[in-house]
């Protein structure tokens, strides 16, 4: 029963979520939007590590090096074919192979997990100071000239599919982002209810025992590693058509450690959770920066240990235990014998 | 008469942690549908046998076969899809998943789709969880524990089965229960058990292997053992005087 009610909540709230994402454009201001379209860019951005971090148990602190790589191949490869649809695909096939030859060595060399996330970082910190050198005619990919500091500018926008005479407008820009978003969102849960799924939750729970049985440790967190780069490669392209431009500070560290705290506040191991805590926090921060009182990272560190201290298990987990108590005890007052079980634990909100 | 190919052989095998001999030259033959009892002092390398078994560490030197094939230094996912299945000492098992999907995330790899279900249920069945199947693993006791890893191993249905320290944490009731489970599984495949309970290796046991600091102390039929001198010296006695 309770099992029944929490699916069809869940095909619910699916459905109201596209509703919303569909009549947005008609209801808010063109400025608002557009924000919204970033915050959404960002969320993709945060499913990708809310997946490898949550449920593979690999903890990147260089997610942006993929953020990064998407972006500049969507925009390097968007400006060579005038055309986003092939660019769209560079931006998930590079950053994915990237992670392919980083995570081979990580997870067949057996790497530990803290030198994993030392060498993210590095990897991340490599990627900002090579592209940044990058001024100069000499450096450039086709008709795109890098830019080094100075970035990409004027880079081409989403077009129709296959055609690249139709750009897509600001409300058509937000469908595209706010529907990859529930599309991601949609395809990480159901592949994490699949039996592969299982078994990334598995080698996360307890390796060992998941080689016992004959899973190869390895070949899981490698895909499971290889697919969070393919969806931060896919953000990284929303990112770059939201501003068109790109610079190195795509691959800046504060904001690999932003994803954590998203992570952290919405809650690790949910994927719903990492979406709103990205969207809140990134609201935040653009409420600081229009103003100039308080400094913004000031206030992303208070609102980090505000929930690690009170909130530890991040907003999602916390609603959802709440929830659970309070349908457990409505069960009971209806003299329901069954004991409230949870729907399932390796189940994902 | 041609010899048969034992289930597994060991031949010089060796393990050295540091100074530390943990295994020393141990020559170990196991045959088909057989059912072993290892017993040894704390610190006899018991486990340290079972884990180069395992693949969860390379030996130092020396070789395992497993019905003739090498396998020393293999993968433990290796192993594990060859047939070999183990329950740890320290209890191993995936405590945020539920009864149901430790035991389905095993007979999984064995069973295909139609027959899963099934499976699961009667592993469940046996290892008597079923009113808590749907509960989180965290949530048990630790006898509870010791059975969900049990189960683990046999929906897995290895050729052989090696079980370190089953009974530990376990009631008696439990402990009899463990007895007649493993008699039932040696109808049809070969087990090793470590166990330190001799009223346990008692219900269970036909020959029994001694390890002592490292090595094989002896091998005999479990009356043998047990009223020999060295091994009351080297085991029996420390326990009492433990
Ligand atoms: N990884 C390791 N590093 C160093 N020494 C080790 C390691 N593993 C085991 N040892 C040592 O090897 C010896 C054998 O240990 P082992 O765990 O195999 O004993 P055991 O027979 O299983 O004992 P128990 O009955 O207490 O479980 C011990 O002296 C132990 O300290
Ligand atoms: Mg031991």
């Amino acid at each position: 029963m309770t099992q029944r009610l929490a699916l069809f909540t869940q095909a619910l709230a699916v459905v109201v979520a596209a509703v919303a994402i569909a009549i947005a454009p008609g209801m808010i201001e063109i400025f608002t939007l557009m924000q919204i379209t970033l915050f959404a860019s960002m969320a993709v951005l945060s499913l990708s590590l809310a997946f490898i971090w949550g449920f593979g148990g690999i903890l990147s602190f260089g997610q942006t090096a993929f953020f990064g790589l998407g972006g500049y191949a969507y925009a390097v490869a968007a400006i060579n074919f005038q055309d986003s649809t092939q660019a769209i695909m560079l931006a998930v096939i590079v950053p994915a192979l990237f992670s392919a030859i980083l995570g081979y060595f990580a997870f067949y060399g057996r790497i530990s997990d803290v030198y994993l996330g030392v060498i993210t970082l590095t990897v991340t910190l490599i990627l900002f100071n090579v592209i940044n050198s990058t001024s100069g005619d000499e450096y450039r990919i086709g008709e795109a000239m890098l830019g080094g500091f100075n970035g990409i500018p004027a880079v081409p926008t989403f077009n129709m599919p296959f055609d690249p005479e139709s750009p897509l407008s600001p409300e058509q820009s937000w469908w595209a982002t706010a529907g990859t978003l529930l599309l991601v969102y949609l395809g990480l849960r159901a592949l994490l209810a699949s039996p592969f799924g299982r078994v990334i939750v598995a080698v996360r729970e307890n390796e060992v025992r998941a080689s016992l049985l004959g899973y190869d440790p390895r070949v899981v967190k490698l895909m499971t590693f290889i697919l969070g780069g393919a969806i931060a490669g896919l953000a990284g392209a929303l990112y770059v058509n939201w501003g068109a431009f790109v610079g190195p500070t795509i691959f800046s560290l504060s904001l690999s450690a932003e994803i954590i705290i998203w992570i952290t506040v919405g809650g690790l191991g949910t994927l719903l959770g990492p979406i709103i805590g990205c969207i809140l926090i990134e609201y935040i921060v653009a409420g600081i920066g229009s103003q100039q009182t308080l400094n913004s990272n000031l206030v992303l560190g208070s609102v980090l240990v505000f929930f690690v201290l009170l909130i530890p298990k991040g907003i999602v987990p916390t609603i959802r235990d709440i929830a659970t108590g309070l349908l457990a005890r409505i069960g009971r007052g209806h003299g329901d014998a069954t004991p409230a079980t949870m729907p399932q634990t390796a189940g994902v909100k | 008469m041609a010899e048969l190919t034992p289930l597994l052989r060991t031949e010089h095998l060796t393990m050295r942690f540091g100074g530390v001999v943990a295994n020393d030259d141990i020559n170990f033959t196991l045959q088909e549908m057989e059912l072993r009892c290892l017993i040894g002092p704390n610190g006899a390398g018991k486990s340290t046998f079972f884990k180069s078994l395992t693949g969860q560490q390379t030996p130092t030197s020396g070789t395992i076969a497993f019905r003739g094939l090498p396998i020393t230094g293999r993968l433990p996912h290796e192993i594990a899809r060859m047939g070999i299945g183990i329950k740890t000492q320290v209890p191993n098992v995936f405590n945020g998943l539920t009864v149901r999907e430790n035991i389905w995330l095993s007979a999984r790899r064995k069973t295909t789709s139609q027959s899963l279900s099934a499976a699961v249920r009667g592993v469940l069945d046996l290892i008597r969880l079923t009113p808590q199947a749907d509960r989180t693993v965290a949530t048990l006791s630790h006898g509870q524990r010791q059975w969900v890893e049990i189960g683990m191993v046999l929906a897995a249905e290895p050729h052989l089965i090696l079980l370190d320290e089953p009974a530990a944490g376990m009631t008696d009731e439990e402990t009899l229960l463990t007895a007649d489970i493993i008699r039932d599984i040696n109808l049809s495949r070969a087990i090793v058990v470590v166990e330190h309970d001799m009223a346990f290796i008692r219900l269970i046991a036909k020959t029994v292997t001694v390890f002592h600091q490292g090595r094989v102390l002896i091998e005999d039929t479990v009356d043998k053992v047990l009223a020999d001198q060295r091994v009351r010296d080297v085991y029996l006695g420390k326990k009492v005087a433990a």
